[in-house]
């Protein structure tokens, strides 16, 4: 919300400048964003009257003007506006005035005609984009006066970003009655007194709906001046405020709205038939509203109605057919109490944010209707003329909103605040935001002001008391209470030790959204159930994804065509699950990998990253669990990975996810060329550690007995490594795979693998005969299940 | 040759021996077993029997002589041999190293882990709540009425079936209070989600939430521990402004800001006193006990702690933002 520092210093003006005013406003809860000139810099622009407008001997377009800017002598000026016109007041710009927009003005001759300056439209003061005139003072204006003193420029604009309770503030005397608050001044009220009614002319009103609108005040006015225009104090003072002068009825209430906060609105009385009928609207009733949109309605939408149509959307907006125009010569001013529960989201529901809407929706001063109407009743009788009829008002006292009156304790502030609040100091700060206070035991009984939505507990009226007294005069003290230890538990893997091992094996840590497209969704998780959004930012963001691997993929993508050859990246985040009625979210660890094994380097060869590669790092981020025996793989298809090359991983036997590399259809369809694996963990289910158990440390050498077998290509390593150790026995300490072996030498269909088994024994040092032993046990046993026999040399 | 010519020849060779197997030769033919020294030790027996004891003892001082002498050079000749080895031996030590270079934690990360370091010192214990929330613990619970305004300030996310994505970590204070009663002090560190997307808004960013309801809590305290923060964090001396500000779920309301180097503020949390009836909805007497709670956005912090300027680089993943924080 905007508003001129002169208009708020009319209401209150303490001694301080505006960058003071703004402090203070902002140190009280009223967050200012800017102060801004009004206008820019000019010189050298005084007011002027036209004598006499004449042709221009040699161009059809301009005239030739004769003016009077109190300056000594008569002024000839060349003027290209039409709307110029005898008896004009304007704003003149002088031979050397600089004007707004930094150009000088300077005598000059425009085709063989003397001219001796300007006479300025709005955009050349600054004062808004309107070039196509000139500016047309009051008749009123001194001529000889400073154009910038006349029209009090120098003033300042300002901008409040304001919170959803303060909407008593988006109005002048909101924000003065906190100036005056904080400056313990006193109110300078304008004088709005009653404007008693010159005739009887009373328009009916029936409000039905009197929960939505508890108090209805209106009142006509007839017979105004159609050609009154509307005083330049008051264009200004709206201009400032970020309106448009548009009508002087419309002038005058959205004037007072910006004044008092009490948005009105006016309606031609020709135009509405039979009387004001304030209902709720029917179902699908239509309404074609002033900006010439035609909106459909439902039952729980307010509508200010006559006895035939709609015409106007209660507290936020008229419709197109009743306002008024230049033509309107008997005015029905209308100032309601609307219920903001009876408008709660109804604007937003028609993408409508209005000035009216803004206040009623936050809360506008249930008692402040007649005077608003008295005010707008008053500066239009001003302007415009006009006959007063009696101001009438249809109130439901049931449905006026309670103002219930609050305990404060004088001990609660303190123990909120921490700090002590001299009671005279509380009282003071309360009576002078408008509370009505009477001393009680221990602390006040307080009624707030009507326009204080806010304010319905103690804690508001602390909050209030604080604000005012200043946050910053609050002690820091720092807090008595408990101590709890942290839980550090060893029974799981910190996350933040996974993402060391991570780092430690060359990935780089990204984020991506939690929400990816549909399809690529689908495609990477199958057809499930989707978490969907129902207000997406966009169709590649629309549901909450199962994988982490499209937006890895995405984000390897990206590097890939920015020049990085090598992407490593892992990212722990949540997949999340539309179950029955509820979701679910998995927290997971994933990896994308694309490029060479190691960074380029003249130290080892370029060597592509394969399956193994990535068994390393998934094997090295899990050892910290303790339990990397109990890690196995099985060969399985995924829809997204590379058969054969792919497989799901599992923890004591129970799945807990996938690795292989991205199939090469979808590497296609991504348009890359390049390889790249993926890995994807449920951190819950593989992420349980074991405690160490201590176990005894032999004082025994061990001894080392290498075998090299032929096995048919068929038969995994791991068969055979569980043949290997269940044959040995408990000698066994360790058993190495050191060479796989395909090729010259091996009949096809074949592989060689060479063994290490390590024997040890606790209670004795082995001898060959043990080690013969275990060998002939462990190549029997390979013979048998597997067919594998020892390889000759 | 008499003894001291045979010396001065040995010498003289041993002298002249330029590298190991020459001296090696050397030693063999003087001292060796049938070295010229060792023949004339053999020939004692043909001298008069009171002229060996003389001579022999002539000849082994000799032997003892030259035998250092060879030592000697042999040490001078291996550290020779052993320097020019080395000397051709040696690499280039400026180039570059060998093997894998670690990655880094993404900025955010890095910043999260700080803010809950420094909490959890002071004794913070860090709770975490689901993203995908019900209506009632992202706004019901915490005091947003129906249709409120200042639910408008929460662009909210809806899925299908009524739930929604959480807006503020604000939720797990109800979820934390239920399930652990008070007095209670948590951080709630995570993702939170917004339907807003432009230059200073992404639709998913992070916040760190914190609560402490004990018997005694007071504004005065919330303002000590956050000043504490946030020299912690930044780490430097800094000048905090609590500004009066408004959410539902706390009264009074504040917003931080930090003056910054060139005298301006800027805001980098929110925060207050729990509201009476957040405490109610969770069947906590707000006689009995009084907290704060604090929720500071996360990325906001990173910018301002690393420079960046553009919140939209933090989920663009490009590696040469990312590295920067590695």
């Amino acid at each position: 919300m905007n508003i001129s520092e002169q208009w708020l210093r009319e209401w209150v003006d303490p001694d301080t400048d505006a960058e003071g005013l703004a402090h203070q406003l902002t140190m009280a809860g009223l967050e200012v964003e800017s102060i801004e000139p009004v206008a820019a810099e000019f010189s050298k622009v005084l007011v002027g009257k036209v004598l006499s407008v004449e042709r221009h001997p040699d161009a059809d377009k301009l005239t030739l003007c004769q003016v009077d800017a109190g300056t000594g002598e008569t002024l000839q000026i060349i003027c290209g506006a039409p709307n110029v016109y005898k008896d004009m007041k304007a704003a003149v710009a002088l031979v050397g005035a600089r004007l707004a927009e930094g150009s000088k003005i300077r005598a000059a001759r425009i085709r063989g005609v003397q001219s001796q300056g300007m006479l300025c439209s709005a955009r050349e003061l600054g004062l808004g984009d309107d070039h196509d005139g000139v500016l047309d003072l009051d008749p009123s204006a001194p001529v000889g006066a400073s154009f910038r003193e006349w029209m009090s420029l120098d003033d300042r604009v300002i901008k409040f970003d304001l919170t959803p309770n303060r909407g008593d503030c988006f109005c002048v005397a909101g924000v003065a009655r906190d100036v005056a608050a904080i400056n313990r001044l006193p109110l300078n009220e304008p004088d709005i007194s009653d404007v008693p009614d010159q005739n009887k002319t009373v328009f009916p009103v029936e409000v039905v709906a009197k929960d939505a609108c508890p108090s209805f005040s209106s009142r006509v006015v007839s017979g105004i001046r159609p050609d009154a225009r509307t005083p330049m104090w008051m264009c200004e003072k709206l201009r400032r405020s970020g309106l448009r002068p548009i009508h002087p009825v419309v002038d005058v209430t959205n004037f007072v709205m910006l004044e008092l906060g009490q948005p009105l609105h006016a309606f031609d009385l020709d135009i509405v038939t039979g009387g004001i009928r304030v209902r709720y609207a029917k179902k699908n009733e239509k309404l074609t509203l002033l900006d010439g949109r035609e909106i459909s309605l439902d039952t729980d939408v307010v509508l200010v109605a006559d006895h035939k149509r709609p015409l106007a959307i209660a507290g936020i907006m008229g419709g197109e057919n009743s306002g008024v125009t230049e033509q309107t010569r008997n005015v029905l001013f209308e100032a309601a109490y609307w219920s903001p529960m009876a408008l709660a989201g109804r604007a937003r529901r028609f993408g409508l944010h209005t000035d009216a809407s803004l206040r009623f929706e936050r809360g506008v001063d249930p008692w402040l209707q007649q005077k608003a109407i008295h005010r707008a009743t008053a500066l239009l009788i001003d302007i415009a003329g006009g006959e007063p009829g009696p101001l009438s008002t249809e109130c439901s006292s049931k449905h006026m909103p309670a103002r219930d009156p609050i305990m404060l304790r004088a001990q609660r502030i303190d123990r909120l605040l921490g700090v002590e609040i001299a009671p005279d100091e509380v009282a003071a700060i309360l009576s002078g935001l408008g509370m009505l206070l009477n001393d009680e035991d221990g602390g006040w009984i307080v009624t707030p002001p009507g326009h204080r939505f806010d304010i319905a507990i103690e804690e508001d009226l602390i909050e209030e008391v604080a604000r005012i007294y200043g946050y910053d005069r609050i002690p820091e003290k720092p807090p008595r209470t408990v101590m709890h230890m942290p839980e550090v538990t060893e029974s799981r893997v910190a996350e933040s030790r996974i993402r060391s091992v991570m780092i430690e094996r060359g990935y780089q840590e990204a984020m991506t959204y939690s929400f990816i497209s549909t399809d690529l969704d689908r495609q990477f998780a199958g057809d499930g159930k989707q978490a969907e959004l129902i207000n997406p930012i966009s169709e590649e963001l629309a549901v909450m994804r199962r994988s982490l691997w499209p937006g890895l993929l995405e984000a390897a993508k990206n590097n890939l065509s920015r020049q990085q050859e090598r992407v490593r990246l892992f990212e722990i985040g949540m997949r999340y699950y539309s179950q029955d009625i509820d979701f679910k979210e998995v927290n997971t660890l994933s990896g994308v990998v694309s490029g060479n094994r190691l960074p380029e380097q003249w130290a080892s060869a370029a060597k592509s990253v394969d399956l193994f590669d990535i068994k390393g790092d998934l094997e090295a981020v899990l050892r910290p669990t303790g339990n990397i025996s109990s890690l196995s793989y099985r060969a399985e298809e995924n829809p997204v990975l590379r058969p054969g090359q792919s497989a799901r991983a599992l923890m004591d036997g129970e799945p807990i996810g996938w690795l292989g590399a991205l199939h090469p259809q979808i590497v296609q369809q991504m348009d890359t060329d390049r390889d790249t694996w993926l890995f994807e963990v449920d951190i819950d289910a593989a992420f349980a550690a074991k405690i160490p158990e201590f176990q005894g440390i032999s004082r025994y050498p061990s001894i080392r007995r290498d075998i090299s077998i032929l096995v048919a290509e068929s038969v995994s390593v791991a068969e055979i490594q569980a043949t290997v150790r269940q044959a040995a026995g408990e000698l066994l300490s360790d058993l190495l795979i050191f060479d796989i072996y395909r090729g010259t030498g091996v009949d096809s269909g074949l592989k060689s693998v060479a063994l290490g088994l390590i024997l040890q024994d606790y209670s004795r040092t082995l001898t060959d005969t043990d080690g013969d032993a275990v060998v002939q046990a462990v190549v029997g046993q390979l013979h048998k299940s597997h067919q594998a026999n020892l390889r000759e040399r | 040759m008499d003894l001291e010519q045979l010396k001065d020849t040995a010498e003289r060779e041993i002298a002249a021996s330029d590298d190991v197997r020459a001296l090696d030769e050397v030693r063999v033919r003087f001292l060796g077993k049938k070295g010229q020294l060792t023949q004339q030790l053999k020939q004692l027996g043909k001298l008069p029997a009171d002229q060996r004891p003389v001579a022999g003892q002539q000849i082994n001082l000799a032997k003892k002589i030259l035998a250092e002498l060879i030592d000697t050079r042999r040490n001078q000749l291996e550290s020779v041999e052993l320097h020019s080895r080395l000397k051709a031996e040696a690499v280039d030590v400026t180039q570059p190293a060998r093997g894998e270079q670690p990655g880094g934690l993404h900025p955010v990360t890095r910043t999260m882990q700080r803010i809950e370091a420094i909490f959890n010192g002071a004794g913070f214990a860090v709770h975490t709540g689901p993203e995908i929330e019900n209506d009632e613990f992202n706004f019901g619970a915490l005091n947003f009425p129906d249709n409120h305004p200042a639910r408008a300030m929460h662009d909210t996310f809806y899925l299908k079936g009524g739930m929604l994505l959480r807006t503020h970590t604000s939720p797990v204070q109800i979820r934390a209070m239920q399930a652990h009663g008070t007095p209670i002090k948590l951080i709630a560190p995570g993702r939170v989600y917004r339907c807003d997307s432009d230059q200073t808004h992404t639709p998913m960013f992070h916040q760190v939430e914190g609560l402490l309801v004990d018997k005694e809590i007071s504004f005065a305290n919330l303002k000590a521990v956050l000043h504490d923060f946030a020299e912690r964090f930044f780490e430097r001396k800094v000048r905090l402004r609590f500004r009066p500000s408004y959410f539902p779920f706390t009264e009074p309301s504040a917003e931080v800001d930090v003056e910054w180097q060139n005298g301006g503020w800027l805001e980098i949390l929110g925060c207050g006193m729990v509201h009476p009836q957040v405490l109610k909805n969770v069947g906590v007497d707000p006689d009995e006990y009084t907290g704060y709670a604090f929720g500071m956005g996360v990325e906001r912090l990173a910018m301002l702690r690393y420079g960046v300027d553009d919140l939209r680089l933090f989920f663009e993943n490009d590696l040469r933002f990312l590295r920067q924080f590695n």
